[in-house]
Parts: C-alpha cells; structure tokens; sequence
C-alpha cells in the first residue's frame, strides 16, 4: 500500500504531531514501508474468527460507584508546565 | 568492593540475612561502580542519598528480624516506572522534569519488601525500540565486546540500560518491562536472565503505558534463582490495574528443584527462519539436547501463525501508543514547546508532540493513528486482532496437546553494533523481536537463559515459553537449562 504526501500529512494532523512539508514525502516513504510489511496479514483465512479483546479470558472486577480518591489539586497540578490559581493553564481556547 | 556488586540476589540475601555484609556496604559498593560506568550510559538518573536511606533502613529491619527476601537489595529501575519525587521519563524528552507524585505498584512492592533503588535505568523511547537507540538520553551502551574489537554495541532494548547494568554488575538487579521482547532480548544481548511473567502477572499501574494489551513488568537478573525472587517480590493481584490477575502467587523460588524428567518441551519448526545464524540453529540444537539429557520429552510442534506474528504487533501495539500517548498534550505534566504570538491550542498540541516525541515514537503513534482512522479499522486493526486469536489459539492446542514448555532461541543474532540497523528501515529493526513477539501477543510467560556465545565471544540465549500463570514451572525448567548449560562467562571490564 503506497501512502501519498496528502495522506501522510492528513494522519499527522489527527496525530496533532507538526510534520514541516519538505519531511512529508520521507514520511509517507516510511509509512509505505511498514504498510507493506503489514500487508502479509491479508494471506491469513480469518472467516469466522473473533477479534480478540482480552488476551486472558477474564471479567472485569465491578466495585461500588463511590468517590474512592481524591482532594489532591496541588499535587495534581505540580508538574503542569503552566498552572494558575488552582487550573491548568493553556493559550486562548474560545474568542 | 567491587566483589560486591557482583553478588546475585540469593547469596546477598543470605549474607544480609547472616549479618556478614550489610545493604549499606552492597549499596555504596553499587555506588560506587556506577560512577566508575558512565561510559554504559545505564543509569540516567542517579538516587545515591535516597539509596543510601533506604539501606539503612533496610539493615534496621534485618536487625530486627523482620526481613523479606528483597530487604537490603540495591536495584536499578528502568525508566519507565514511576517513581515518587524521582525523575521518570520514560526516556522521552516530553516527559522532561516530570516527577510523579506517586509510586508505581511494582516498586512500591519492591520497597515494601526493602528493596533499595539505586537509580533509573535508560531505555528506548516509551519502550519503543529493540536497541536502546531511540532514547532522549543516548544510547546505552552493551558491556560486551567482540573479542578485542572497540566498536560499541546495542545491549539491546526497550530495557538497555537494565541489561547494561546488571551484566556489568552495577546492580544485583534491575526491573525491566516487556510489550513485543523488551525485557528477553536485552536479557539474551548481555547474558543475562530476563522473564516476562504472564499478562496480568504484575500490576501495571503506574508503569508509564505504551501498548496496554502488551505491556508486562518483569525482572533482569543475574541467574534463573534471583529471577524467582524478584518476581516473587513484583507480582500479585493489584486492584488499581482492572487487568491485574486476582490469582494466589506461589513460592517461585522453592519450585526449582531443576528435575523436569517427563516433562514435555515442544520444538516450534516454524521457528526455523530462512538466514538464521548457524550459530543461533546450533545453540537451539544444544539446548534441545540439554533438556533431553535432563529427561525431558522433546517433540516438534507447529505455530502456524507465527509467521504474522510481528505484522500483527506492528498494528496492535502502534494501535494502542497512539491512544496511550494522546495523553501527552503540554497541559499536564512534561513538555511544552514555546509558542509564537497567536498560537492556539491546535499549534501548542502540534508542537509539543513534534519536539517533544522522537521520530520512532512520532513514527508509531501516527501509523496507529492510521490503521485506527476511518475506512482502514476493519482492514488493519481488526484483522490484526483476529490474527492475534490464531496466534494465541496455536499455543493452546500445543499446550491442549500435552506440551508444557517451548524452546526457541531469544533472538535471531547476538548484539549488533550501535547504528549499525540503520533509522530508514524500521522494519530491519523491528525483526529483532521475531522470537519474541508471539509470547506478549498470547499473553504467555516467557523467560531469556543465557546459553551460549557466538564466535566473536558475545553472549547467545534461548527462550522458553510456559503456558499461562506457570511462571513457576517455567522457571524450574529454565533452571534446568542454566544448570546444563553452564553459562558463567561475564564481560571484560573496559569502562
């Protein structure tokens, strides 16, 4: 499967990773690469085959619906780059 | 001293216990062999005075009588865990300054149980990488050397700095984790024992994630015994991790007992890779032969599905990084990229994640962007998770069949050397974990045995894989191997 420049620059924004425009071609060079090795799994018959969700068979535990930790915003916000009156802060988001 | 530092687990254990040597002394010994190593570049972030603290404490408590097997033990813990008030960063610049706020389960464990943290360990990005190249810290560097050459070599990865440490005796043990080999590759580039206990084994919480349906904590020591001992101290039910195994954990260390007459070990022909190494196809042969001598019922198997084994991971677990690694936004911990006048929200994502993530992380989290995104989910991710079934429903009929362990080699060569698989062929790299892979995508326990050298003098291992939750007897069995084997050889000192 061969990625073009537009598919490469499309995945890297839904990725929200800047990719600078004279990188995409490389890019999409690599991205058809590891495509093509992935590729092999259209030989497997997988008719009637489940996808798996759980690799060991097991049920997730249930607990109460019950506030079980919190009271922390200090610490919560001790390693924001920018924290401001209690808040994580970031740039303009609503005009 | 330095004799020290060269002391497994088992022996420091009984010789603390005996009051022969105290933590203080193993641990300024460990010290002290770590500042001399800065050439491995193993250890990424040093904790000298909390270590020393904690010996102390730990040799207050074997005072007392009140000592676990791990109590006094000095450890190296690779990046990925975190750790309170100690940098963890998963070996990426976008975590740069994060200082977690609270303790992973695993190392916490470890503490409990008196377990003494030198520092954190250098690792590929995220665990994204079979060669420890892909690190914000540099390479570590493989202690080994073929023969007289200089030329630098990988210890391997994602846990490098791990195996670097505890083959060049900078530890007497390391944690390490293991999403498609990351903990048995490094184990077997070193000559080291490494063992991925089964998916569920060891809590995840507070292991930085990479591939949640993958990711497994486990030990790299220095001998199969000590592997039982850390493991023992690492796993157990955890509530906090929702795929934690609420199943009892036995005494791992009293089951190696290194008798295995009648057990059956299956010979996976599929295994048997066109290119192989002679020396790889000998040392399997060696190790068939050696279980054999020791009364073990040797018969060839079939994993029809092995072969997409690592197509599969390639879509699973870039699937799964690039929902885990969304998390990394600049807006709560880690990095952020300065922004130009006018830049919203949209640029400050953009370029966090552009400076802050390296080209093969940046690499993985956008094909899992890709193989998730709309119109190509049935044709990659769900395919891969259906392929992951057949894989999985092999190791079952082997295992349905009467087999109780698989014998594999760990890796397809012994370490290369530090660029030589080039950055443009990810998929040249990605083969390392060829052997691997196949035991996280099953879930199964897998442990890497030192068993052998190549021609050049650097270490060879094999793999055994055990069926699910029989970490147990998984490791009488690699047990039997280490005894048989007799691998006793250590790297030359040059650093």
């Amino acid at each position: 499967m061969s990625i073009d420049t537009d598919t490469a620059a499309r995945v890297a924004k839904l990725a929200r990773i800047r990719v600078e425009e004279e990188q995409l071609p490389a890019l999409a060079q690599e991205f058809s690469n590891i495509l093509d090795f992935i590729e092999q799994l259209n030989e497997v018959d997988v008719e009637g085959v489940e996808p798996m969700v759980s690799v060991t068979p097991m049920r997730l535990k249930r607990r109460e619906d019950g506030v079980t930790d919190g009271g922390m915003q200090e610490k919560i916000l001790s390693n924001a780059p920018d924290a401001r009156e209690g808040f994580f802060a970031v740039p303009k988001v609503v005009e | 001293m330095s004799e020290l530092t060269k002391m497994k687990v088992a022996g420091a254990r009984d010789a603390l216990r005996a009051g022969e040597v105290t933590s203080v002394e193993l641990t300024e010994a460990c010290l002290s062999a770590i500042e001399e190593a800065g050439a491995l570049n193993a250890y990424v972030h040093k904790t000298p005075e909390s270590a020393l603290e904690q010996a102390r404490a730990a040799d207050a408590r074997i005072k007392a009588g009140d000592a676990p097997a791990m109590c006094g033990i000095p450890m190296g813990i690779k990046d990925l865990f975190c750790t309170r008030g100690v940098a963890s960063q998963a070996a990426s610049r976008i975590l740069e300054g994060f200082r977690p706020e609270y303790e992973s389960t695993v190392t916490g464990q470890l503490f409990d149980a008196g377990a003494v943290m030198l520092g954190k360990l250098n690792m590929d990005e995220f665990a994204m990488g079979s060669s420890n190249e892909t690190s914000t810290y540099g390479n570590a560097v493989n202690p080994w050397r073929r023969g007289n050459d200089d030329a630098q070599l990988t210890p391997g990865g994602s846990s490098g700095g791990s195996a670097a440490a505890v083959a060049a005796d900078l530890c007497l043990a390391a944690t390490g984790t293991d999403t498609g080999g990351s903990i048995r590759q490094p184990a077997a580039f070193t000559g080291i024992t490494g063992i991925k206990p089964t998916y569920g084994r060891c809590s995840r919480w507070g292991i930085v994630a990479f591939a949640s349906s993958l990711d497994q904590a486990g030990p790299m020591t220095k001998d199969v015994r000590d592997a039982a001992i850390v493991l023992q101290a690492m796993c157990g039910h955890d509530p906090k991790d929702s795929t934690s195994a609420d199943l009892p954990v036995p005494d791992f260390e009293a089951m190696l007992t290194g008798d295995i007459r009648g057990k059956t070990i299956g010979i996976p022909k599929e295994y048997r890779l066109d290119g192989m190494p002679d020396e790889i196809e000998q040392l399997w042969a060696d190790g068939t032969a050696m279980l054999k001598d020791a009364g073990a019922k040797i018969v060839d198997i079939s994993l029809p599905h092995a072969k997409y084994a690592l197509p599969t991971y390639y879509v699973v677990a870039p699937a799964e990084a690039s929902s885990n690694l969304a998390r990394y936004d600049g807006v709560r911990y880690g990095y952020r990229a300065k922004l130009e006048q006018g830049d919203g929200i949209t640029e400050m994502y953009e370029k966090t994640r552009a400076e802050g993530f390296g080209h093969e992380v940046q690499r993985r989290v956008m094909i899992g962007t890709y193989v998730l995104s709309a119109g190509f989910y049935d044709a990659y991710y769900n395919k891969a998770r259906k392929v992951r079934t057949l894989i999985k429903r092999d190791f079952e009929e082997a295992f349905a069949a009467g087999v109780e362990a698989i014998l594999t080699p760990a890796t397809p060569s012994a370490a290369f050397g530090l660029g030589e698989v080039t950055d443009e062929d990810p998929v040249q790299m990605y083969l390392n974990d060829v052997f691997t892979v196949t035991v996280n995508l099953a879930g199964l326990p897998g442990i890497a045995v030192p068993a052998g050298v190549d021609r050049t003098g650097l270490p060879l291992g094999l793999q055994l894989i055990g069926r699910p939750w029989e970490e147990g007897d998984l490791l009488n069995t690699a047990y039997a191997l280490e005894q048989a084997a007799g691998f006793v050889a250590k790297p030359e000192k040059w650093w």
